[in-house]
């Protein structure tokens, strides 16, 4: 299986390596793929590239983001509003994947719209690494997952506190790229205190399955990720802290840098 | 299929579209209502309930001057005549019941034309649970005596400005709720839609309004009618009352979406009448309206409780295989077939079930209709009085 797992990911793999030798965790910012704009996104996503980010995950905006919280939601809405289309989403991936492996995140009626196969080999021509569904799961994700492997794409599936242990397994045993890590019971959005049960559910995710596990949802400051880190995650997603800065400020691009260079400082040894 | 299945699929409809955090809650839920289903005790608490409480059977009537005028007998169901005025009260005491059970002492709901959220939020004062409704701030705004009712009733109702301001709107935000909130607290979904085991959990409580139209009829008719019509929605009244027919080949099954400014416009909320690509909403795969990037398209209609893009995913099935037929009738021709009936039967129905009278009084043919009377119309007084 480890084989599978790796053909299907060979950049997600190497990026996890490296920042494996490096002693720290991988740096995985979110960027909503069309907010504020375009061209401004393209902006952010090249900043997160400089910043030293490992992996990008690209989201595509989306009408009804169930697992989305208040932050995400908006920012969706008004990247739609002004114009987004998942075309759009997708040359951004072909943009940023020669620097950075593109983790795209997509809900399921997106991905079905124009068919599954369609869809993936659409995203794999664009030069991306992985799709992330977050309400494609395990039950109805075998004719996705079939269409991710045969294309060279990783099908990142997700887990929560909420995962029982059996279907941690199962989970786990499908699990491509990476194991993304659910770290509240919750959607995404920034919270306090929360790093308590970092440990437990990264023990947990590990002992599931092979491939590197990264934790994501309501991590938010260097002390989030230091504590992630700690707690042995391979790597560390940062979605809504990121999308705030992006929206605060009229230099999204500097804004988010900045945010993401604080981040970073609690990665582990600095490279 | 054994009796303890539960329905994941209608054909290739259904599923469990959902994020990760909700899988345990769901299988959860599944194999609690499948131990209550066949428990005498839930049994016999959620009968008597019924018969006692919601005033259960309903009458089944036949429309004297409608039948005159359309030459030809017309039944209505009537469950505008249960407790809190619809037939939602059927599936939101059966699910608050459950709630009991599982232990969770917080509902929560969603509501559009707040037929639900009152039923949700009567069931919860009876059984002393903590009760939140999300609604949309347009269908506060035209619904409000239902805002005033959950509040006296002791629910928290929270508007929900996002998108259209609508029932889809309100759904996600009750799916939100519950995902952050899942370990305390059940969500008491008001229609056969969402993810699995819902759409066959609410159709299962609101079956009960086919099981006794068809033994009344046959009583009064001594024979089952050529054609049942309910409007659909999410679907959980005509669910509710075409599903002790499914087997009776002869009767015509008719579920009347709402046709808004007219399905040539993509202001309705006629998924399954339209037709096109099935996709994913709340949850479920099921008849949607979307654009062609798989983007959920709002929906409109001047009723508050048929305003929702999607449909529950056994109404997509039973239309594929041409069990079931779905037609559409526009705003207008409802309201019409509101002030109608009203003045036909001294009836005020509701705006939603206006829209299965409407299709019925246009129907020149026929030998013998039932027709599910879902709800009353005392709350959409304002809204159809500011038209005129």
């Amino acid at each position: 299986m480890s084989d599978t797992v790796t053909s299907a990911s060979p950049r997600i793999a190497t990026a996890f390596e490296r920042a494996h030798s490096e002693s720290r965790g991988a740096l995985m910012p979110y960027l909503m793929g069309g907010y504020p704009t375009l061209e401004r996104s393209l902006e952010i996503g090249r900043a997160y590239a400089q910043v030293g980010a490992d992996i990008i995950e690209l989201g595509v905006p989306y009408s009804d983001p169930l697992a989305d919280g208040a932050v995400i939601h908006e920012a969706a809405t008004e990247a739609l509003a002004a114009g987004a289309s998942v075309s759009g989403v997708l040359e951004l991936a072909r943009a940023l994947s020669p620097s950075v492996p593109v983790v795209l995140m997509c809900y399921a009626n997106v991905v079905f719209a124009p068919g599954v196969e369609a869809f993936v080999e659409r995203l794999a021509h664009t030069g991306a690494a992985g799709l992330i569904v977050p309400d494609l799961p395990l039950e109805e994700a075998t004719q996705t997952l079939a269409a991710c492997d045969a294309h060279g794409i990783a099908l990142v599936p997700l887990i929560a506190p909420t995962t029982p242990p059996e279907r941690l397994a199962a989970i786990g045993a499908r699990a491509r790229g990476f194991l993304y890590t659910v770290s509240v019971v919750g959607t995404t959005g920034e919270r306090s205190a929360l790093p308590e049960r970092f440990t437990e559910l990264v023990a947990k995710a590990k002992a599931a399955t092979d491939v590197p596990v990264a934790i994501g949802f309501g991590i938010s400051t260097p002390e989030d990720v230091r504590a992630a880190v700690r707690a042995g995650a391979d790597g560390v997603i940062v979605g809504t802290r990121l999308v705030r800065a992006a929206g605060d400020s009229a230099d999204s691009a500097a804004a988010v840098a900045e945010v993401l260079s604080e981040l970073k400082s609690g990665l582990g040894t600095d490279r | 299929m054994s009796e303890s299945a539960i329905e994941h699929r209608f054909g290739r409809y259904g599923g469990q579209y959902v994020p990760e955090t909700l899988m345990a809650a769901l299988a959860e839920l599944e194999q609690a209502w499948v131990a209550a289903r066949a428990d005498v005790a839930y049994r016999s608490e959620l009968d008597g309930l019924l018969k006692e409480f919601v005033g259960r059977p309903t009458p089944l009537y036949r429309a004297r001057r409608l039948s005159q005028q359309l030459l030809r007998p017309v039944y209505l169901k009537r469950e505008d005549l249960n407790h809190t005025g619809s037939h939602k009260l059927n599936n939101a005491l059966g699910q608050a019941l459950l709630a009991k059970r599982m232990g969770k002492r917080r509902v929560i709901a969603e509501t559009g034309a707040g037929q639900h959220g009152v039923a949700t939020a009567t069931a919860c004062a009876l059984l002393d649970l903590q009760c939140v409704v999300y609604m949309g701030s347009e269908d506060t705004r035209r619904q409000r005596p239902n805002v005033q009712r959950m509040e006296l009733l002791g629910a928290t109702v929270k508007p929900v400005q996002a998108g259209a301001c609508t029932l889809k709107e309100a759904t996600s935000a009750a799916i939100r709720d519950w995902v952050e909130n899942v370990g305390s607290t059940h969500y008491i979904i008001g229609s056969v839609v969402g993810p699995a085991p819902y759409p066959a959990l609410v159709r299962d409580l609101q079956s009960v309004i086919g099981v006794e139209a068809r033994q009344q009829i046959l009583e009064r008719e001594g024979r089952l009618p050529a054609r049942v019509i309910a409007c659909v929605g999410g679907g959980s009244n005509a669910m509710g009352i075409f599903n002790a027919f499914l087997g009776d080949e002869d009767v015509q099954l008719i579920g009347v979406e709402a046709g808004g400014e007219g399905t040539d416009t993509p202001r309705h909320g006629a998924p399954l009448t339209v037709g096109g690509r099935a996709g994913v909403l709340h949850g479920s795969l099921s008849a949607i309206m979307q654009d062609e990037e798989g983007q959920i398209i709002e929906a409109h209609s001047i009723s508050a409780g048929l305003d929702y893009p999607g449909t529950g995913p056994q109404h997509a099935f039973l239309r594929d295989s041409g069990r079931a037929r779905y037609v559409a009738v526009t705003d207008r021709q409802a309201l019409d077939a509101f002030r109608a009936v009203t003045r036909l039967e001294g009836i005020i129905p509701a705006l939603e079930t206006a829209h299965a009278l409407a299709w019925t009084l246009a129907q020149s043919d026929g030998e013998l209709d039932l027709v599910c009377l879902s709800g009353r119309g005392d709350k959409d007084l304002a809204e159809v009085l500011a038209l005129t």
